[in-house]
């Protein structure tokens, strides 16, 4: 996989919440706010973002992970960490 | 000769709308299979036929509204003779010129067996990610068959917008429920707090190594929980009706699933006390799916014995519910968050959730709901116990 | 680098010409291959060019050659056997399977057979049953064994010299059709890797998965297909054994469909071995039924008609692709 820009990584990320919440008013997310809250993201939901995200980026997340991906912008940071330190 | 009625989708049911048939005069049906769709104050319900036989005549049709045990359709059972016009068996298919056919794909259409709606893995696992119901998509592919594109078109094109006209519908089904359990059903209420620790250790441990898509989430260690103490307690399982208490055939929880853009649904989650924590898992997941794709079936809206509510991970620290007539108690979870708590003499933080109960003082007292939320308080301290039955 | 187009058989003497002049235990065994020049004409001229001791005509007795060159692999030559086609590998089985694929294991790691068996394989050239039949996926059924298939001109020329690195016996498969096809190499011969796949052309609604003479069809379908609007990945196997699983399902994630061009028979081919490990590995990622288009189970006629349709076609291909859309 080529080396994804952050922006890109975000786009991804944004996708991925979309597809699982279609409706979320994604305009009006504060990056450096929980998201999930601010989406209403539930659990169940939260896990299919996961799937989401594993299916079109490759990175699995634990699940001790988690409270890494509390903002968008953590979870950017999150994936572009993980996704540099995986192997072409 | 029998009658297939209109059936009761919900206490407060009173007619639905046929929406579409599924079968057609000379089609054999099996028990359990879904017939026909209603639409109801809750959303368009698949509803399932609880008799095996052949279709001798369908009587509502499409559009029609049809009060709740009017008959929908005539059907034959095996032992009954056959009228006028028996169906003319279908003649042999006639034997087809030998092609070269490169590959095996099954012959469209031919033999009468029931098939399995041709949906495609990839499409099959999109579809449940996204929420897209199969069954309301038109397959693009070979002999029809749903692809991963159609579940992806479905899922764009099909926005809250579509359910537009039955969220009033509902709000006015969920308006008649609650109306009547307040005026009706003289609730109490008990709740503690109790810590979590175990229990997300226990999920922890059980998570860990697992890919995204096999992790449990809390609340399946909650209904279980639930359904585990409702076993010792059963007396809070079934229903009010004509002023007496009849207890449930099996722990069927109502699960309460907010809908995005407004309203709630409760579809069973059938055989709590049963499942397996996977099984539990994906059972709870297909719900969740298919209730906000506006897709349940006629049996998950009709037998639960109890609604839990989980105001969940984002919302407050308790609930005091109102009971869904003509259940007789509602079980609430506040959300997951740390508080000072005591632990050998020691205040420490630890992650607690509130439980609540509310329950029918025409069917219960104080002491059994008591009794009921200390049993769902040692299962959720004691998580290994969950599943050892 | 300098380009340069030749034919086939003249990629396979290219790689044969550099591992004899790299290394003096090199030597080539087989029938007609020296006076003759080779029953393709594959080693013409090498005789005169390295000497009877190193190109050597053996009697028409492929369990005893084939017998000769393990002997000569164990005792630390690098021999070279070429065997005519690939049925009459048949008569050698013996050695190929229970002496060669065996020993490694059989001496508990102490023996080795560092041996390269070539042999022609396929059909399409009128030589009826007992010359044209595509065994590769029988082989790669042994343990022990490396198959390696070369599709390409530049595979022809480095696929020996990288099988003769190998400490292991390698079969190397020529199809017959490719022969006298024209094409491209550049520089000197060098080592290939024969580990992997390679996508010979990139697609996103389709992944083509082939080898060897099915190659060229494969592409020329694919080329078809694209004129009306469908883009399909060709993904060029290269080694039969072990098979390269991580690029068959990488492609496969990218297009979500599969169609396997294989002219084995299809009872029991190595394109059932391959949508086998599909369904394995990557059952939800199928928009679509795996398929196969493998050679009519029937000996290969003689008849030019009849063979050309008991062998996959551009036109099956085309075909099976066709049913995995709606």
């Amino acid at each position: 996989m080529a080396e994804l820009s952050r922006e890109t990584i975000r786009d991804t990320a944004i996708d991925c919440i979309l597809s699982v919440a279609p409706e979320a008013e994604i305009d009006r997310l504060r990056h450096d706010r929980p998201w999930r809250e601010q989406l209403e993201v539930d659990s169940f939901d939260f896990l299919n973002v996961l799937v989401a995200l594993e299916t079109r980026l490759g990175v699995s997340v634990p699940e001790g992970d988690y409270h890494e991906l509390t903002t968008l912008d953590g979870l950017v940071a999150y994936l572009e960490a993980r996704l540099a330190e995986t192997p072409p | 000769m029998s009658d297939f009625r209109m059936p009761a989708l919900g206490a407060d049911m009173e007619s639905g709308t046929l929406a579409e048939w599924h079968i057609q005069p000379g089609e054999r049906v099996e028990r359990g299979q879904v017939v026909c769709v209603v639409e109801t104050q809750k959303g368009a319900i698949e509803v399932e036929i609880w008799q095996s036989g052949t279709v001798e005549r369908l009587v509502a049709e499409p559009g029609d509204r049809v009060p709740v045990g009017e008959v929908l359709a005539v059907l034959r059972g095996e032992d009954d003779t056959v009228g006028e016009t028996p169906p003319r068996p279908s003649p042999a298919a006639p034997p087809t010129a030998r092609s070269r056919r490169p590959a095996d794909l099954p012959p469209v259409g031919a033999p009468a067996a029931p098939l399995r709606r041709r949906v495609s893995p990839a499409a099959r696992r999109r579809a449940a990610a996204l929420g897209v119901d199969p069954a309301s998509v038109s397959g693009s592919g070979p002999g029809g068959t749903i692809t991963l594109e159609d579940i992806e078109q479905a899922a764009a094109t099909s926005g809250p917008a579509a359910a537009g006209d039955d969220r009033d519908a509902m709000r006015q089904a969920i308006a008649a429920a609650m109306s009547r359990a307040n005026r009706e059903i003289p609730h109490y209420y008990l709740g503690h707090w109790l810590c979590v620790e175990p229990a997300l250790a226990w999920l922890a441990t059980h998570n860990a190594r697992r890919p995204v898509a096999e992790r449990l989430i809390f609340p399946v260690l909650q209904l279980r929980a639930v359904a585990m103490a409702l076993h010792e307690v059963p007396d809070l399982n079934g229903w009010y009706l004509d002023g007496a208490f009849r207890p449930a055939q099996g722990i069927h929880l109502g699960v309460a699933i907010a809908l995005r853009g407004g309203g709630l649904v409760a579809p069973a989650l059938r055989d709590a006390d049963v499942l397996a924590p996977d099984a539990m898992m994906a059972a709870l997941g297909d719900l969740l799916t298919r209730a906000r794709a506006g897709q349940l079936r006629s049996s998950e809206m009709s037998d639960t014995g109890l609604t839990v509510t989980n105001l969940g991970d984002l919302g407050v620290d308790s609930v005091q519910g109102v009971i869904t007539p003509p259940q007789v108690a509602l079980v609430g979870f506040g959300r997951v968050s740390e508080r000072p708590w005591v632990r050998d003499g020691q205040v420490v933080a630890a992650r607690c959730v509130h439980a609540s109960l509310a329950a029918d003082h025409r069917v219960t007292d104080g002491a059994i709901g008591a009794r009921f939320l200390a049993r769902l308080t040692d299962f959720l301290q004691e998580p290994e116990r969950l599943w050892q039955n | 680098m300098n380009t340069r187009t030749l034919p086939y058989r003249e990629a396979l003497r290219e790689g044969l010409r550099e591992a004899l002049q790299r290394d003096p235990r090199v030597f080539l065994m087989g029938e007609d291959v020296g006076r003759y020049g080779g029953t393709y004409a594959v080693s013409h001229g090498l005789l005169e060019e390295f000497g009877e001791a190193r190109i050597r005509d053996t009697p028409l007795c492929e369990s005893t050659f084939t017998g000769a060159g393990i002997g000569a692999a164990l005792n630390g030559m690098r021999p070279i056997v070429e065997i005519m086609t690939v049925n009459f590998s048949l008569l050698a089985l013996d050695q190929i399977m229970n002496n060669a694929a065996t020993l490694r294991h059989m001496s508990g790691g102490q023996l080795g057979v560092p041996l390269v068996i070539r042999m022609t394989t396929g059909g399409g050239r009128q030589l009826a049953a007992q010359h044209s039949h595509s065994l590769e996926g029988w082989y790669a059924h042994i343990p022990g064994l490396r198959i390696v298939t070369p599709a390409t001109h530049e595979d022809a020329r480095g696929m020996l010299l990288t099988a003769l690195e190998d400490p292991d016996p390698v079969l190397i498969f020529e199809h017959a059709l490719l022969l006298g096809v024209e094409g491209p190499v550049e520089g000197p011969p060098h080592p290939v890797d024969i580990d992997q796949a390679a996508v010979r052309r990139a697609g996103s609604q389709v992944s083509l998965v082939t080898y060897g003479g099915m190659l060229h069809k494969t592409l020329e379908a694919a080329a078809r297909l694209a004129e009306e609007g469908i883009d399909a990945e060709v993904l060029d196997l290269r080694t039969l054994r072990p098979l390269d699983d991580t690029a068959i399902m990488t492609s496969l994630r990218k297009t979500h469909r599969a169609v396997v061009v294989d002219e084995g028979w299809r009872s029991g081919s190595l394109a059932a071995e391959i949508i086998a490990r599909i369904n394995e590995q990557a059952f939800f990622e199928l928009d679509a039924p795996p398929m196969r288009v493998c050679s009519q189970e029937v000996p290969v006629p003689y008849a030019r008609h009849l063979e050309e349709a008991a062998i996959p076609q551009a036109e099956d291909i085309i075909a099976a692709v066709h049913q995995l859309f709606g």
